[in-house]
């Protein structure tokens, strides 16, 4: 079996499963944000007084934070009260930061387990092994209210990578990549793993970078398969038991990819689209009145390292607006600490609360008609980002950093800080 | 479940829960009534002049892709859309659009054969649409039993304080 069939046979308390079959499979881990106030009307609407299990339920506040509009104050609101009512513990309100960051920091996301979250880039957590995966409010206030959920059991797909990444090419621009040859649904309804030499030298965040993208290609499901540093990084978090489940060796798989990262270009994803995709290159010289760093995709430590790298002793291009939002409150606090933070601001970039800011176009760092904004979040669509008339260029955080300097896509090279 | 009847209004492929639901109405979480109101609104501002509750919405492929915000299917539910037919769906959009009572059908090659302004059938239970001018039919996927209840009972909601109160049945499977 692969790792999803492994993982959904467990939780179905079966000994084997097949693509296409349908299982209901228990939830270890139920995740919702400020959207938990659609679950909870839905929830109460079921008639039930209390949740199935208050230790499996996470809810934390990322989207819009601090509240922007006296509606949102009071969604929060309603749901801090819903949460003391039923004694949810994993509650982090708005001071943690991105789910998608916060809860593999706070020990959530384990080898072995079902996760599913009220938002799409649920995929993320499929870096530490788990069957993550996003679902609607409605369907939520259903787990809320049995722990269970049923599946159709995800065909796979196995992307192979190896190959070492030329300096200045990252996680970032293998997966725009890959999304660029499959398109936005060429992985619809899979569980995708990430397997090869490539992916076992690198960091849990880059990793991290691969699983929340796929997403983007329809993928059900992500994994990196779980070694010793994801062992290693679970351990340091938790001390909840965890099985680490592993593909068997004769496990089927729908599609099989190899890619050689070698040679590998830094890439964008150019408007509207993430299957948009061209090396930077092609777009160098285009003008940006934005440079955004952060977001579930790449706001963490080793994002804002190279950022802080490309931008040391330098200014941001007259006229471009930096914005840098760490991931979450620990990756500011380390950022503050190892004096990242004061590069950007001399840089004369403008430091955001730990959030999805304007990742979603709710508020803070909106477009305008006609203007341009370079980013390492995860979407490019029309008005994602405010104006229906603004673009978006999605790259990796050295891309953004040298772009911002230069003031139009840049490529970045080596010398040029990176 | 009785066939549905209705106006088609067409799309293209890779129609995403942004263009359906603009993220800025996003703080709107209760009120249905008023997500109705911006359906496509920024991207497809005609479509809330002339589209009207009972036309089916067509569509290309990975209708529904990106977020997960379920204010795109209750949008389209609330405006009074009676059913989507597409060539293919994204999987959160089409979970949230049964979850919420709104008839879902994938049938491939359907673009090729229905225009705008058309009017087709879809029938749940057989897994077809109909082209009423032509004849026509084109089959499509059929839902798994389970999942037609769901749909049957008006959503996942009214269907688990069913099944809840029939004692302890969960009801999804
Ligand atoms: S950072 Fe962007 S993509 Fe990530 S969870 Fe927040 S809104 Fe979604």
């Amino acid at each position: 079996m692969t790792i999803a069939e492994k993982i959904l046979a467990r939780a179905a308390s079966r000994t084997s499963v097949k693509p296409g079959e349908v299982v209901t499979a228990k939830i270890d881990v139920a995740m919702s944000h400020e959207n938990a106030d659609v679950v909870l009307r839905a929830f109460r609407e079921i008639g039930l007084d209390k949740v199935w299990d208050p230790e499996r339920i996470v809810i934390l506040f990322d989207h819009r934070i601090p509240a922007e509009s006296e509606k949102t104050a009071i969604t929060h609101q309603r749901i801090r009260n819903f949460v003391a009512e039923q004694g949810i513990e994993h509650f982090y309100d708005l001071k943690e930061g991105i789910c998608h960051q916060v809860l593999p920091e706070s020990g959530l996301s384990r080898p072995g387990e079902v996760m599913v979250g009220t938002d799409s880039h649920t995929t993320t957590h499929g870096a530490f092994g788990t069957f993550a995966t996003g679902i609607g409010a409605t369907e939520m206030a259903g787990v809320w209210a049995t722990g269970e959920l049923w599946f159709t059991v995800p065909a796979s797909m196995r992307i192979n990578v190896t190959g070492a990444f030329r300096k200045c090419v990252s996680a970032k621009d293998l997966i725009l990549k890959v999304i660029g040859m499959l398109g936005a649904a060429g992985a619809d309804y899979r569980s995708v793993e990430f397997r090869g030499t490539t992916i076992t030298s690198m960091t849990i965040a880059s990793r991290m970078v691969l699983t929340n993208l796929s997403m983007e290609m329809g993928a059900k499901v992500a994994f990196c398969i779980p070694d010793d540093k994801t062992i290693a990084y679970v351990r340091e978090r938790t001390r909840e038991e965890f099985t680490v489940l592993l593909p068997d060796g004769d496990a089927v798989y729908a599609d099989e990819i190899e890619v050689d990262v070698s040679d590998l270009a830094s890439m964008v994803a150019c408007p509207h689209s993430v299957d948009n995709v061209k090396p930077v290159s092609e777009v160098a010289g285009a003008r940006i009145d934005q440079a955004l760093i952060g977001s579930c995709t790449n706001g963490r430590l080793e994002d804002l390292a190279i950022a802080a790298e490309v931008l040391y002793g330098k200014r941001v291009a007259a006229g471009v607006r930096l914005l840098v939002i760490p991931a979450s409150r620990r990756v500011y606090l380390e950022a503050v600490q190892k004096g990242y933070v004061e590069v950007f601001l001399r840089a004369g970039g403008l430091v955001l609360n730990p959030g999805c800011g304007p990742c979603l176009g709710a508020h803070q760092g909106l477009l305008a008609p006609g203007e341009v904004c370079i980013s390492t979040t995860n979407r490019n669509f029309k008005g994602r980002m405010g104006s229906p008339e603004s673009s978006v260029y999605l790259a990796s955080p050295a891309t953004v950093a040298c772009s911002a300097i230069a003031g139009a896509i840049t490529e970045p090279a080596p010398g040029s800080g990176q | 479940m009785e066939p549905i009847k209705g106006r088609v209004y067409k799309f293209g492929d890779d129609i995403n829960t942004d263009v359906i639901y603009p993220g800025k109405y996003l703080s709107i979480t209760t009120d249905r009534e008023e997500m109705a109101k911006h359906c496509f609104e920024t991207v497809y501002p005609a479509f809330l002049k002339d589209a009207r509750p009972g036309d089916i919405i067509v569509a290309g492929r990975n209708f529904g892709c990106g977020s997960s915000r379920e204010q795109a299917a209750t949008c389209l539910r609330y405006f009074g859309i009676a059913g989507v037919v597409a060539e293919s769906f994204a999987r959160i959009f089409y979970r949230n659009a049964i979850n919420l009572g709104l008839p879902v059908l994938v049938a491939p090659g359907i673009t090729r054969v229905v225009q705008h302004g058309d009017t087709i059938v879809i029938d749940l239970e057989k897994g077809s649409v109909t082209h009423t001018r032509t004849g026509t039919t084109t089959e499509s996927s059929r839902l798994p039993d389970f999942v037609l209840g769901i749909l049957q009972d008006g959503g996942l909601i009214a269907h688990l304080r069913r099944s809840l109160s029939r004692g302890g049945e969960q009801g999804v499977e």
